[in-house]
């Protein structure tokens, strides 16, 4: 294993983070902080509480997932994607490293950096919603889970796209509505019939239940499950980055 | 020289691209220890291909590389820690520094970081004063300065740059020989491709003609030069000739369209069995009578085109 260029790598990715922490840290924070301040402090007052949650912390778990998924995906898709466009990828290519360095080095920095959003998030949602939480560890263990997977799942559509557009369709199109979708708002037993049923096969809806069970020790589907689901993805992406590599998939002609 | 063995080993190596095109067609090569090697050849003749392949940025469709006795692909780590690449284009990095795009390659490249080989790299390369300033900020020759000492941070042995002078000024092309005879001198074997003929033969210690992915020729500069060389004669005649006579008449002998000039070409090797003397002989013979003369050795360029040609010719007639 080159630990060198894992180093190399990570270091890379995190001083472009720096760089631009205006767009890549305090963005995100502020724009979920804006939830907080309408849905919990403005209007959250207004709304009945959840299985005995008010509704201003029960919307916590929910969004810090939102951001947790979309900050992944986008960093880590980005980071690979721009050497790619820019053409320094050809230096990847020829250096001594495997498919392990290179993913701990990308998805690692892109992990990191939404971990560091997450925590933010939490800290500043302490400041407008007065929130307990039931389970810390497993708070940790989502949030890093979650992170990982899906920096892995963003580095994955950051190798297959060619073009910005194609960068930036699947989170558009698909994981900001699955995110909204997916139960951060309402719990799903909220739903009218058929749509109770439909919306577990959206995979989000098991990410924000599992942290809503960090949090307040209840929630929709069993925390099993949620875990369950989480590492199955990781499982599928790994393989994947892995097949690429090894094909050369995109990467080498 | 005795025979050492070769520093890379190419077998049979063979590319086709996923159109269908074949770039490179069985190619064998050997790469000597320590030498310069020009490789040579028109626009898509398959040089870009080959060495990136080497480098392990285009996957082989067929046959082997040994580079340093590691192979490229089935131990691709012992192979690309000995190898470095300037690439054809100029991709750099935007927003880093030079100091720090350079330590970041030779940490990817798997070496401990060393300040001091940084430092060395840069001065070398007269990149020092330039070391904290952001890479979009230098000019195009800069930025390929830039792309070299990336290459050499880890201390490669096979250096390969692809059209290093392409696009560059006089001045920096004049730099960039000077660097590689140093590296040369430090044992590191260099492999560059080039458009300019005059750069493989100021340069090069050995010359690989490439055409089609096909490696047409490769000799020691001077053996190539001689072997293929041809000579001009070029005599200015005293009396304006409006036609060569009948018997004159030769695919060696050309007169110039205000007819006051002769050409004759002939190859290097026959003027030990004679070369202009007969033929001047003959002139005289005519009655042709000329005021000056004078014969020159064909440039590498005129060489190059002809092996070109040739190569083409061949290929049609089988
Ligand atoms: N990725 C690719 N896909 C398809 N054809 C390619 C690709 N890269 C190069 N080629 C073709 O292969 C041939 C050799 O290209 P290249 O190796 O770049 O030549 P050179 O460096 O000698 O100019 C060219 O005809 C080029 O169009
Ligand atoms: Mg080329």
């Amino acid at each position: 294993m080159n630990l060198h260029a894992i180093r190399a790598i990570y270091r890379f990715e995190m001083a472009r983070t720096f760089r631009t922490i205006v767009q890549s840290i305090v963005s995100p924070v502020l724009s979920t902080s804006l939830y907080f301040i309408v849905f919990g402090s403005a209007i959250g007052s207004q709304m009945k509480d959840i299985g005995g949650v008010p509704y201003a912390s029960f919307i916590i778990p929910g969004l810090v997932m939102l951001s947790l998924l979309g900050e992944s995906i986008s960093n880590a898709s980005f980071g690979i994607y721009l050497p790619k466009w820019s053409g320094t990828i050809y230096e990847l290519l020829s250096s001594p490293v495997s498919f392990i360095e290179v993913v701990l080095g990308y998805v690692g920095a892109a992990a990191s950096k939404s971990i560091m959003i997450g925590v933010l998030i939490l800290v500043t949602a302490r400041v407008f919603v007065p929130y307990e939480v039931m389970h810390p560890v497993w708070v940790v263990a989502f949030l890093v889970l979650t992170s990982v997977t899906f920096s892995m799942f963003g580095f994955i559509i950051g190798l297959w796209a060619d073009s910005f557009q194609k960068l930036q369709a699947i989170p558009l199109m698909v994981i900001t509505p699955l995110t909204f979708l997916g139960g951060a708002f309402y719990s799903i037993n909220m739903l009218p019939s058929p749509w109770d049923k439909i919306t577990l096969a959206n995979p989000v809806v098991y990410l924000i239940s599992g942290m809503r069970w960090a949090f307040f020790g209840a929630s929709d589907v069993n925390v099993g499950i949620s875990l369950g689901i989480i590492l199955g993805v990781l499982v599928v992406c790994v393989t994947a980055i892995a097949w690429i590599f090894k094909t050369g998939y995109k990467l080498k002609s | 020289m005795p025979a050492a063995p070769p520093i890379v080993t190419i077998t049979k190596l063979s590319k086709t691209y996923k159109g269908g095109f074949q770039a490179l067609k069985a190619l064998d090569l050997e790469i000597r220890r320590g030498e310069i090697l020009a490789l040579l050849g028109p626009n898509g003749a398959g040089k870009t291909t080959l060495i990136s392949i080497i480098c392990g940025i285009v996957r082989p469709t067929s046959g082997t590389v040994v580079a340093d006795g590691h192979d490229i692909i089935t131990d691709f780590r012992g192979a690309r820690s000995k190898i470095g690449l300037v690439p054809q284009e100029l991709s750099t990095d935007a927003f880093e520094t030079v100091w720090s795009t350079v330590t970041f390659s030779r940490g990817l490249f798997g070496k401990p970081p060393s300040p001091a080989h940084v430092e060395k790299t840069l001065r070398a390369l007269s990149l020092w004063d330039k070391r904290d300033s952001k890479i979009m900020t230098l000019s195009g020759g800069m930025k390929r300065r830039v792309l070299i000492a990336k290459a050499l941070s880890h201390e490669p042995t096979i250096l390969f740059l692809d059209e290093p002078t392409a696009g560059v000024d006089v001045e920096l092309r004049h730099d960039m020989w000077k660097m590689v005879r140093a590296l040369r001198e430090s044992g590191v074997t260099i492999i560059l491709t080039t458009h300019y003929i005059e750069e493989a033969q100021e340069m090069a210690d050995r010359i690989g003609v490439i055409n089609k992915g096909e490696l047409v020729v490769i000799e020691d500069t001077d053996v190539l030069m001689q072997k293929l060389g041809k000579r001009t004669l070029t005599l200015t005649l005293q009396q304006k000739l409006d036609a060569l006579p009948a018997d004159l008449v030769d695919a060696k002998l050309a007169l110039s369209a205000d007819g006051t000039t002769l050409t004759y070409t002939f190859d290097a090797q026959s003027a030990d069995q004679g070369g202009v003397g007969p033929v001047l002989k003959r002139l005289v013979e005519h009655g042709i009578d000329f005021k000056d003369l004078h014969s020159k050795e064909s440039s590498l360029e005129e060489i190059f085109v002809g092996l070109v040609a040739s190569n083409r010719a061949e290929k049609e007639a089988s």
